[in-house]
């Protein structure tokens, strides 16, 4: 299998699973938050839940068709692409993706329906139960997948037979294996994030257009609340899936942090580069002690550089170095955001002050960012391997000739680069409708989005409840 | 317990296929056929009679490969790089008309021709790819020490490009009578028409295949006129005789269901003929089921929840059936 090959079809991969998980980021958020604008819209009666909640149905719909077709293009890349990984390793991680299509992908199929078209069909109650089926969908569908990439990580419960191929030996070893606790949890976090930043910047648009926006505050509002809850929260998890990593894969802590020699105590490393044919990081700007203090939580603890480990294992330390610096610097001012916000609220200023407005607008896709940076510093920190220590990528992939992948990555990219970037340009056109008046028609296109059905059959019976409780 | 789980998969497996076939071959057949009408609103009434379900019925599709992935590793790792181009082209196909669903409503008038074209387009490529993968399946594939061995311009071959086009035939004939099942008045009767052709097109198909497939494989053909296959193989082409002759009189006497489960009728009998063809290859004439299989505890721990999740799922598909049944209206809104 020639190296060119392999590289092309790394490239492949790391193209389509950034471009797919972009929409799981922000389908899995979006999905509870619709859950939770129809359970307030049910319970307290304000009709202003159900102008957001229709508001962002639209933009679901467009995320989750889009997530959908990238994702199958995932499934069947494990056989073109890495038919070996996809023959030594499917015992193993092939049952916990069969689970993951018959517990979760049919389950918001078959919702999904519903929830998008079922509003006068059904009734209320029955809608809203579709639309949490739909969110749970979203969430048992990254336990699966990100477990099966935890195995990955750190292999457990599994014994090799003579052919070669990992075979089950613990389900529940292989399932929870070491590292999938951690990843699940940052994972889930960093979906809610993503889409608190998406929702803040939309609500925030509006209310700088207008500030009387109901929709827009009640949008802003509840993002502004999930930032500061959800970001600290997330940082502490990080660290703890940092503090998982070092035990399990402590090459890619080496490369994380930037360091060649194995240190005690370390500084920490905020900015350099690791140039890793000179074997040592250049321009660095440190703190010492600080790295010592994270990983080890003791002023003068060993912190492992990379020289510790053979020169054939080591992953790519550049990209794993600074995309870390990405993500947590985006966390960093993520936390920043939250709390200006909060400080905000507390003025009574929240939807006054412009500048919280703006600094939202501009932290809008960031969440994006942080998401593709994390996982960068998953997989390339995995690298040689595809199942770490065990599997090299070198040994995965298929037995194609270059010509061939090369050709599929061209088609893949103009194919993405297009079509996602139209279905991104409708998202934004959706985003930039006043949500007060989502009921809107536009002009010439019969819309089936807002206006026709759901409208009469969904207000509730005013008088029932008082307004605005 | 001791179970046959490898024969309880392949058979789960060969399921899961033929349900994906005939689903998301109607809604792939609705694409198909849209350059048969230029009016807009009927358009919209075709992609409406499947937007709520269509999801569905494509993760079949995930289903068939995840579960092929799942089961039969050995399987699924020396087909996909075999038939690496047409899998490739049925991704982009599905992807272009995946999206057209909800692109051709945020889209500007003006270039909502562009969707439909892509609605269109994108069925078109993913039914014919599809088509290719079957061809070179039955025609076999080159393997050498568990790993594909052959070129990657392998699966191009005239009967591949043939069973291409057959499957196109066999999707437009799903998506016609699942439209007159779903329609009334005078688009109904179009697609009454459009049937007819389609009946006509895919029993010349069909026949075609049958005459072809012996020659291309002599495995085939052995296995045909030995005893005991050839008591299935001989009573098919009657079975399939009868079937279409119930479903043109269905047409005639425009019957509303008869037509859409008579198409059924005839992919089904089509499906078991080709299973009979094959059994008990899994990748045609060098691996049979068993031999592809993943370990026993692979196929137990994911039988547990096959047996408890497909009858749910089954239940809550038919569910949102129900919820969408009957004629398509063009009130019949969105969200
Ligand atoms: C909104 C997104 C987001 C934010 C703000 C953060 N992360 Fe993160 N991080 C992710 C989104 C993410 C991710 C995309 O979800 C990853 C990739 C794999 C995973 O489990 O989570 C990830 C991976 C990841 C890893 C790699 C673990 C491994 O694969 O071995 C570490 C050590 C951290 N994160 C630590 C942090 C810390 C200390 C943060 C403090 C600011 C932080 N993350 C903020
Ligand atoms: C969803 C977010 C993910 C992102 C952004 C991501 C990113 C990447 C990147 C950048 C690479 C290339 C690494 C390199 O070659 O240096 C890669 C490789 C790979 N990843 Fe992921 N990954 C994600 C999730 C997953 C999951 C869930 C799985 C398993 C189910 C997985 C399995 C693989 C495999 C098999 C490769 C190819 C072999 C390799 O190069 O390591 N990835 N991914
Ligand atoms: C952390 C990584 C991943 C997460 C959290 C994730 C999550 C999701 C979610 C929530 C969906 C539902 C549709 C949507 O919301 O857009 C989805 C779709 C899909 N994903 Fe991923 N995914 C990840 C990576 C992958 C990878 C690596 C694969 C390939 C094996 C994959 C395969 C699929 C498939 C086939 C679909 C379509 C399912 C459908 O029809 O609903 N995903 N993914």
């Amino acid at each position: 299998m020639d190296s060119l090959a392999v590289d092309l079809a790394r490239l492949q991969f790391a193209f389509t699973v950034a471009f797919h998980i972009i929409f799981p980021s922000f389908t899995i958020g979006l999905a509870s938050f619709l859950a939770a604008l129809e359970g307030l819209w049910l319970w307290t009666g304000r009709d202003v839940y159900l102008r957001v909640f229709k508001f962002w149905i639209v933009i679901f719909a467009l995320t989750f068709a889009m997530g959908v077709v990238s994702g199958i293009v995932m499934a069947y890349q494990f056989g073109t692409n890495w038919s070996v990984f996809a023959e030594k390793a499917g015992p193993v991680v092939g049952p916990l993706m069969g689970y993951e299509v018959l517990t979760a992908f049919f389950l918001e199929a078959g919702f999904l329906g519903i929830m998008l078209f079922g509003m006068n069909r059904v009734g209320k109650k029955l809608h809203f139960f579709a639309t949490v089926v739909v969110a749970i969908g979203t969430a048992l569908s990254a336990f699966w997948i990100l477990s099966v990439n935890s195995w990955m990580q750190t292999p457990a419960g599994y014994s090799i037979n003579d052919v070669g191929q990992f075979v089950p030996a613990n389900w529940w070893e292989i399932i929870f294996n070491p590292s999938f606790p951690y990843r699940l949890v940052h994972m889930v976090l960093a979906a809610y994030l993503t889409t608190a930043f998406v929702v803040a910047a939309v609500g925030a648009y509006h209310l700088l257009r207008d500030r009387t926006n109901e929709a827009a505050k009640v949008m802003f509002s509840m993002a502004m609340w999930m930032m500061i809850v959800v970001t600290p929260i997330q940082m502490l998890v990080g660290d703890l899936h940092g503090l998982n990593t070092l035990e399990h894969q402590p090459a890619k802590i080496a490369a994380m942090e930037g360091h060649f020699e194995s240190q005690g105590p370390a500084p920490l490393i905020l900015f350099g580069w690791p140039d890793e044919n000179a074997g040592e990081t250049k321009y660095k700007v440190e703190i010492p002690y600080l790295s010592s203090i994270i990983l080890t939580h003791s002023l003068d603890g060993v912190v492992p550089g990379l020289k510790e480990f053979p020169r054939e294992d080591w992953p790519p330390a550049a990209i794993v170095f600074v995309a870390f610096r990405l993500m947590v610097g985006i966390g960093s001012l993520m936390l920043l955001v939250g709390v200006w916000g909060l400080w905000s609220r507390f003025r009574g200023r929240l939807y006054e002050d412009k500048w919280l407005h703006r600094a939202s607008i501009i932290m809008g896709p960031t969440g994006f960012i942080a998401v593709i940076a994390g996982w960068t510093i998953t997989e390339v920190g995995r690298q040689p391997y595809t199942v770490y220590g065990l599997l090299r990528t070198s040994e995965s992939a298929s037995p194609i000739e270059a010509p061939a992948v090369w050709a599929s990555l061209i088609i893949l990219i103009a194919v993405y680069c297009t079509v996602f970037g139209i279905g991104i340009f409708y998202i934004f056109r959706a985003m930039a409708k006043s949500p007060d008046t989502s009921e809107g028609v536009e002009e010439g296109i019969p819309v089936r989005t807002a206006g026709i059905t759901p409208a009469q059959a969904l207000q509730p019976h005013k008088g029932d409840r008082p307004h605005g409780s | 317990m001791v179970l046959d789980y490898p024969l309880i998969w392949g058979f789960l497996i060969a399921v899961a296929i033929f349900a994906y076939v005939t689903l998301d071959g109607f809604d792939l057949g609705i694409g198909i056929l849209y350059p048969t009408t230029k009016d807009a609103d009927q358009r919209t009434l075709m992609m409406n009679s499947v937007a709520p379900v269509w999801d569905g019925n494509e993760t079949w599709l995930i289903l068939g490969g995840g579960g092929l992935f799942a089961v039969f590793p050995l399987a699924y790792s020396v087909i996909m790089p075999a038939v690496y181009a047409p899998i490739i082209g049925m991704l982009i196909g599905l992807i272009f008309r995946g999206v057209a669903f909800e692109f051709r409503f945020k889209s500007s008038v003006e270039s909502r021709p562009f969707w439909d074209i892509s609605f269109f387009a994108g069925s078109v490529v993913a039914a014919f790819c599809q088509g290719l993968v079957l061809g070179t399946l039955v025609q076999g594939i080159d393997v050498v020490d568990r790993a594909y061995a052959g070129g990657w311009w392998d699966w191009l071959t005239p009967f591949s490009v043939m069973t291409g086009f057959a499957v196109i035939s066999g999707y437009a004939l799903l998506g016609s009578t699942w439209l007159v099942m779903k329609l009334e008045g005078v688009p109904q009767a179009h697609f009454r028409r459009v049937s007819r052709y389609a009946t006509v097109v895919l029993i010349c198909f069909l026949l075609l295949v049958s005459m072809w497939m012996p020659f291309i494989n002599e495995k085939i053909m052995e296995k045909w006129f030995s005893y005991p296959y050839f008591l299935f193989t001989f009573p098919l082409p009657v079975l399939v005789a009868v079937t279409t002759l119930v479903l043109w009189r269905a047409l005639s006497i425009n019957a509303d269901y008869t037509p859409f489960l008579t198409s059924l009728g005839i992919f089904l009998l089509a499906y078991v003929g080709l299973g009979i063809s094959i059994y008990p290859y899994l990748v045609p004439h060098v691996y049979t089921f068993r031999e592809a299989a993943a370990p026993d505890k692979s196929l137990k721990f994911l039988l547990v929840g096959a047996v408890v999740l497909i009858p749910m799922i089954l239940a809550y598909t038919g569910y949102a059936y129900y919820v969408f049944r009957g004629k398509i209206k063009s009130t019949d809104g969105y969200h």
